[in-house]
């Protein structure tokens, strides 16, 4: 079936701002699928709110709108744009969701528009849970029995018809709290009544356990015509029990036979045709580990995580050829890309393995509970490709950047061997380390099968892993051996360590013995077909495959490798650009990168992939064999600056600013005398590395100070201390993983928090716009609304800010990025910290000015000046709209994370307001960031002392809004005392009706809570918050974010239409 | 022990010898499927060929009862790594011990990928496993290029006939070296199969008055078939239903003037697309087979194109002209890869007037 000729512009729905569970893999699906539509002559009009992603490009899409995804606003856009159809399977769940809204109102059939790619009905019967279960069983395929029940009694006589243990989950509950598995009557008595009581709507399903059993999943396509393919299948490490996106995961299954393989997959294939799916979908099943039976545990009709994992380990581009299908191609008609032989109507066949491993964002949350649950918790995942499991597995553990590069880097070395086996069962993110170290032990493949219940062959690849470990310790290293450590991939510095050698020593042996790593092609068929796109994994012991240079400049773009708190997206949409700009400069581009969920590990960014980890060792490899005239180390955050002495080493240039430069921003003395040569000012401060020397620095300045060490992103134990105890505490903490460079104590500043992000050439300088956060100091900038045009600041500190810019640009020889953070006290400027590379702002800033920084900045790389390219310099002129930043935070994901900001960075995510007004921008922000108020108009308030005065003015503002306002004792008798109405409410330990009450009470729409300084100790404004959040309730711990809450309900109580701006139009130049 | 890999092109790679460390001389050819590798070694149709594995990790499930025939078939057996330690419900034992036990020479620890390109780039060839460090090549390569693989049908069909009872259609199976799962098949939508040895007479079939006659898959160059296609012409005369797969469907369109002609490198995998021609509606196979059907010289009075591959274009199936008689390429007993076109055997049910 050719080309749907009706389909001429569609509207794409994105899958707003990145949160766990739904992170940068909707970016790369649909920016793939929005260049598979254009490729097809279609018009692409797209919505998403996040303006980090590649999607939201105008070279991505003709229209594009930053807009809250919302059914309204929807609406309003295809009655602006007047699209044919809407696609709505590349936005994750939030996509779909709104696709199946839409077309329910009514509202598509009125317009005259379809819904493409999926079908409402698809959609309702995959994903209502009665619909589903009917839908299986109608077709034989088997669920795992469940019910919904609203009380003790159904729960207890349901649980009787089909035996414990059962999974309880409570429905609208966020973060799985409340849930649990029951053994026995007992417990389950007891969580039941526990999760009716949090469910909003007292509801609670009662799920057999099917918890260790196999976990295996299908990603199948299927067209129009009824043809089905699967393009990988991958098994879960970790058995059931654990989210699939918190699981190692390997690709292709590796313990099931062509019994069970087939079996799966031909149910999978029998499901999506009674789905009557045209796309991609995702199928997860649970297998039984001792039989045939089965469970199919959930299906998603549309691209998914784990569909881009699927596409990076296959090489089969999904969400391209699912954008087809819906154009109305059939599977036999579109080629593969990659061979440009065969065509998408074949099955990938892997002569490799992959090994997926989640990276948790349990070193930014330390109370957080590290367990492992159906909830998932990990902000992003690292992949690995190599000819061996073993090898693939120790690729993705030194590709995580935790300080981990073998299966010694958690030391359990302590642990009694009871302690031991208390720790295997614990289910959390360092398992394979525990169950090595039991091995280590001597404790039996069975015994640990038995605990953790993980296939046994996994077991003894660790184990393979760990006699490794003790041969390099105990033998003579011989090459034979040598040979062998490096096929299981051990790093030369591991290497080093068992042997007592140097790391040289180890690459000096590895060089005179011939031991060098080859780089195999990805090619989705096994070498049966000559492929035409180079994507490449090393591993040794094999034949090389790539390298080869076709006469043209060679550049190494050095990615950012996993989605954590601090480094997310923007990053990789930093590397994209910069790969394209060097392309289009005549330049062969190299990328070196190891996340699957992103645009910049898409086979056809750069002229060639390296899917590999980024560390100094495997990055020698490439060069060894690519010889690249130079490496960009600007665009992919901490993890390729850090890169930089090594390539330096390696003889690679860098290109743009010169590592010397960069240390000179991020070195404290050196720092201080650029700040000193250029006369600007900056908080009083001093470098220290113990506890005692902190203290020594932090009473000279006096409290309080912040203290923070440096060369980290995102804030990273960033921490503002008011005391000598909390200064013991934080070094205590900073220190408990060894410090290369030392920590930087600073006199705390409270003032307004300005940014800007600017691109140099060497002398002149361009700044696209200055932003200004809402939040004053102390709240990280990832953390903070941000707001272009700056509102409140005088024209005299915008061209003080813009003279320091000009000034640090030039005294730190930029060539190409440059982010400044300063604090603007009065008329006083100092500068906070300056980053001589991309930053976190740097997509958001480029897209509302309509300025391509990074373009600019790699053309200034190559030699370009501002003025030869045409564009102006110094600040660049305000746009006529407003554009407000908001950050999203996934805290009801993590339980026991403490929510209340910090200097220390804590959203995963952001989305964007643009609107005509500072007013409406805001209100669309906040919209976009999903805050959509008045629901109950009911809030609580707890204020810090400090806070006080400020609380009146906002409680009032919110009091003339309509809402009730409940406050605690101290609170409560201050807003009573000036006048608002402020009904006092129990602490947590008083007698009920407390302030916990009410909270489970469902009825609240806002917390207020500033918690007291420093980490908070105070166990109950903690349990509020925590409570707040897991029960889906806003909760703001800055007066600064409440007063632009009041002022954006203020907006909303009065307005009409939203403006809506296409981006794609944006020039300010 | 180690071992070496030698081919025709005089091309050597050195591993380490697993199951029997005799000296053997065979044709290469490489298999793509990621599981389903006992079922690979256990498929008639490898007799006279060793077989590369290009996925890199096999015996991680072990020897269970997943089994195409009594014992396995192929000369050697070629992989990068072999689990040491399998682990399934249902695992009897190792790969190695298997191939020990059935005195079949192996080879691991190879680059099987770079095999697989050249074998890929200059066609399917012979080559030699030896365990023999001191191995002359000069001595060795004429050996391999003499080396003809024969007919071997006659080693792998069955030495008598056999039933599978049930209460349908009855079917005559012949075995050129058939797969378990083709009976299974049959026997399990309920077909009396009466297995047939490959070189029993037409009459003989016929006397029994099938309802319908199976032509199964096998092993080695149809061309050199030529009593049984002559056989084949006979129960093509009969008007009885026949339905063939693979090796039967060559010989079925030789008897009927048809030609083959050996292929590069074949397809052997689970994961090839064919196209029904009728419906436009395409199928993953399972497929094992270095000879494929020219059919430019079929007489479309006798038999049309049913099926082609997407990939490549090549035959994959036939319909004859007048007759209840289709024929296919690839395998829908699938065992191992995928099931998609097991609808056939419905089919054939069908034509045969269907059981009841």
């Amino acid at each position: 079936m050719p080309k749907n000729p009706e389909i001429k512009k569609v509207l794409v729905i994105g899958s707003g701002p990145i949160v766990i569970g739904q992170a940068a893999e909707f970016d790369y699906a649909g920016t793939q699928a929005c260049r598979s539509l254009k490729e097809e002559g279609v018009e692409v009009v797209l919505v998403n709110s996040n303006p980090a992603t590649i999607m939201t490009d105008k070279d991505i899409a003709d229209e594009v709108y930053i807009e809250p995804l919302t059914v309204k606003v929807l609406e309003q856009i295809i009655r602006k744009e007047k699209p044919d159809s809407v696609l709505p399977t590349l936005g994750g769940q939030a996509g779909l969701n709104l696709g199946m809204e839409l077309a329910e109102s009514g509202f598509l059939e009125k317009h005259g528009v379809t819904l493409i790619g999926t079908t409402p009905e698809t959609i309702f019967k995959a994903e209502d849970r009665q619909a589903f279960k009917d839908t299986m069983e109608k077709i034989g395929e088997p669920c795992a029995p469940s019910q919904v029940v609203r009380n003790v009694e159904d729960g207890i006589a349901f649980t009787n018809t089909i035996g414990y243990p059962v999974v309880l989950r409570p429905a609208y509950t966020l973060g799985g709290s409340g849930g649990g598995i029951a053994r026995d009557e007992t417990e389950l008595i007891d969580i039941l009544t526990n999760g009716l009581r949090l469910s909003r709507v007292g509801e609670v399903l009662v799920e057999r356990c099917i918890a260790g059993w196999k976990e295996i999943e299908y990603e199948v396509m299927r067209d129009a015509a009824g043809n089905c393919i699967t393009v990988c299948n991958m098994e879960n490490i970790d058995p059931v029990g654990v989210h699939t996106g918190d699981s190692i995961v390997v690709a292709p299954s590796q313990t099931l036979g062509d019994k069970e393989y087939q079996m799966l997959r031909t149910s999978a294939l029998n499901i999506i045709s009674e789905l009557n799916i045209t796309g991609g979908c995702n199928v997860q099943y649970a297998l039984h580990p001792e039989s045939f039976e089965y469970c199919v545990i959930e299906v998603n009709p549309r691209v998914s995580r784990s569909s881009a994992l699927a596409s990076k380990a296959t090489g089969y581009p999904i969400a391209k050829v699912a954008a087809k299908i819906a154009l109305g191609y059939t599977l036999d008609e579109i080629k593969n890309a990659i061979t440009g032989k065969t065509y998408a109507s074949f099955e990938p066949m892997l002569d490799y393995c992959v090994v997926k491993i989640p990276r948790l964002p349990f070193d930014k949350f330390i109370t957080a509970k590290r367990t492992l649950t159906t909830q998932m918790k990990a902000t992003g995942e690292v992949m690995s490709i190599c000819t061996n499991f073993e090898g693939a597995l120790m690729k993705a553990i030194r590709s995580l950047e935790q300080h981990v590069d073998c299966l010694r880097s958690y030391d359990f070395t302590t642990l009694s061997e009871e302690k031991l086996r208390k720790q295997l069962a614990k289910v959390d993110d360092r398992r394979i380390w525990v169950i090595a170290e039991a091995l280590r032990r001597g404790i039996s493949y069975d015994e640990i099968h038995d605990i953790t219940r993980i296939d046994c062959w996994f077991i003894d690849k660790i184990a393979i892993l760990t006699e490794m470990e003790a041969r390099l310790e105990e033998e003579e290293l011989t090459t034979e051996l040598l040979k062998e450590a490096k096929r299981l991939e051990f790093p030369d510095n591991v290497i080093a360590r068992l042997t007592g050698k140097t790391e040289a020593e180890i690459r000096g042996l590895r060089y005179e013995n011939g031991i060098t790593a080859a780089f195999q092609m990805v090619d989705t068929c096994a070498a049966e077909f000559a492929a035409e796109t180079p994507y490449y994994y090393s591993c040794f012991g094999s034949e090389n495959e790539a390298g080869g240079s076709d006469g043209r400049k060679k550049v190494l773009v050095l990615g950012s490798g996993p989605i954590r708190i601090g480094q997310g997206i923007e990053f990789d949409y930093c590397s994209v650009h910069c790969t394209w700009a060097f392309a289009k400069e005549g330049y062969e581009t190299i990328i070196v990168n190891n996340n699957p969920e992103t645009v910049s590990t898409d086979f056809d960014i750069a002229d060639k992939l390296y899917f590999e980890p980024l560390t100094p060792e495997d990055v020698e490899n490439i060069v060894r064999l690519e010889q690249p005239d130079g490496a960009v180390v600007q665009f992919g955050g901490q993890t390729a600056i850090k890169l930089t002495e090594s390539l330096m080493k390696m003889g690679v240039p860098i290109l743009g600013t010169k590592a010397e430069d960069v240390d000179a921003a991020e070195d404290r003395e050196l720092f201080d005398k650029i700040l000193e040569q250029t006369q600007i000012p900056r908080a009083a401060g001093g470098t220290v590395f113990t506890a005692k020397e902190a203290k020594e620095v932090a009473n000279r300045l006096g409290y309080p100070v912040l203290v923070r060490p440096s060369y980290v992103l995102g804030g990273q134990g960033m921490q503002i201390a008011y005391s000598d105890e909390e200064i013991e505490e934080f070094m205590e903490i900073i220190n408990r993983i060894a410090q290369d460079h030392p920590i930087l104590v600073d006199k705390y500043l409270q003032g307004k928090e300005i940014e800007v992000d600017a691109v140099c050439d060497g002398r002149d300088i361009l700044i696209p716009g200055v932003m200004e956060h809402i939040e004053r100091t102390g709240v990280h900038s990832g953390d903070s609304i941000s707001v272009y045009p700056a509102p409140t600041i005088s024209a005299e500190v915008k061209a003080k800010i813009v003279d320091y810019t000009e000034r640090l640009a030039r005294a730190l020889h930029v060539v190409g990025l440059i982010n400044i953070q300063f604090i603007a006290m009065g008329e006083d400027v100092y500068v906070i910290e300056v980053n001589p590379r991309s930053s976190r702002t740097v997509p958001y800033i480029s897209k509302v000015t309509g300025i391509p920084i990074v373009d600019l900045a790699t053309r200034v790389i190559i030699g370009n000046t501002l003025k030869d390219m045409g564009y102006p310099t110094g600040l660049a002129p305000e746009a006529e709209y407003v554009a407000v930043k908001m950050p999203v935070f996934s805290f009801e994901k993590l339980r026991g994370a403490e929510i209340s900001l910090g200097p220390e960075m804590k959203s995963t995510g952001e989305c964007l307001g643009i609107g005509k007004s500072f007013d409406e921008a805001l209100y669309k922000a906040f919209l976009g960031a999903g805050v959509e108020f008045p629901k109950y108009k009911q809030m609580i308030m707890t204020v810090k002392d400090a806070d006080k005065p400020e609380s009146v003015e906002i409680a009032r503002r919110f009091e003339a809004l309509g809402y009730k306002i409940y406050a605690t004792r101290s609170t409560a008798k201050y807003l009573e005392a000036r006048g608002v109405k402020a009904r006092r409410i129990n602490k947590i330990a008083q007698e009920s009706p407390n302030v916990m009450d009410l909270i489970l009470g469902h009825k609240i729409d806002l917390v207020i809570d500033t918690p007291t300084q420093g980490r908070d100790k105070s166990r109950d404004g903690f349990l509020i918050r925590r409570n707040a959040i897991e029960t889906g309730v806003y909760c703001i711990t800055a007066m600064d974010t409440a007063d632009a809450l009041a002022r954006s309900l203020e907006h909303a109580s009065v307005s009409e239409e939203l403006n809506l701006i296409d981006i794609a139009k944006v020039n300010n130049i | 022990m180690k071992a070496f890999l030698i081919l025709e092109d005089g091309m050597v790679f050195e591993g380490v010898s697993i199951g029997s460390d005799r000296e053997v001389i065979s044709e290469i050819v490489f298999n793509t499927s990621m599981t389903g590798y006992l079922e690979v070694l256990t498929d008639p149709s490898y007799a006279g060929q060793a077989v590369v594995m290009t996925y890199p990790l096999i015996g991680n499930y072990g020897i269970t009862p997943d089994m195409e025939s009594g014992r396995p078939w192929p000369d050697g057996y070629i992989v990068r790594e072999l689990s040491r330690m399998p682990s399934n419900f249902r695992c009897e034992g190792t790969i190695q011990d298997f191939l020990a036990k059935y005195d079949i020479p192996g080879i691991a620890g190879i680059d099987t990928r770079a095999l697989t390109k050249i074998l890929r780039e200059k066609g399917t060839m012979n080559g030699m496993i030896t365990t023999d460090e001191n191995y002359r090549l000069a001595q060795i390569l004429p050996r391999l290029k003499s080396y003809r693989t024969g007919n071997v049908v006659d080693k792998v069909t069955c030495g008598s006939i056999s039933r599978l009872e049930g209460r349908g259609k009855r079917v005559a199976l012949m075995d050129f070296g058939a797969k378990g799962n083709i009976a299974k098949s049959l026997n399990k939508r309920g077909c009396e199969v009466t297995v047939y040895p490959a070189h029993t007479r037409a009459g003989e079939i016929l006397e029994g008055k099938p309802d319908g006659i199976m032509l199964s898959n096998g092993p080695g160059d149809p061309k050199d078939c030529k009593e049984i296609i002559a056989e084949l012409k006979k129960l093509y005369d009969s008007d009885t239903p026949i339905f063939a797969i693979c090796l039967g469907h060559q010989l079925m369109a030789l008897a009927n003037g048809a030609d083959t002609h050996k292929m590069k490198y074949g397809h052997r995998g689970g994961n090839h697309p064919v196209k029904d021609l009728e419906t436009g509606r395409v199928y993953i196979s399972s497929q094992n087979h270095g000879y494929v059907v020219d059919t430019e010289h079929l007489d479309p009075a006798v038999a049309v194109p049913a099926f082609i591959n997407v990939n490549d274009g090549t035959n994959e199936g036939l319909r004859y002209a007048g007759k209840k008689i289709f024929t296919v390429q690839f395998h829908p007993e699938a065992c191992p890869g995928p099931q998609d076109s097991s609808y056939l055997f419905d089919k054939f049910i069908e034509m045969m007037g269907g059981n009841q």
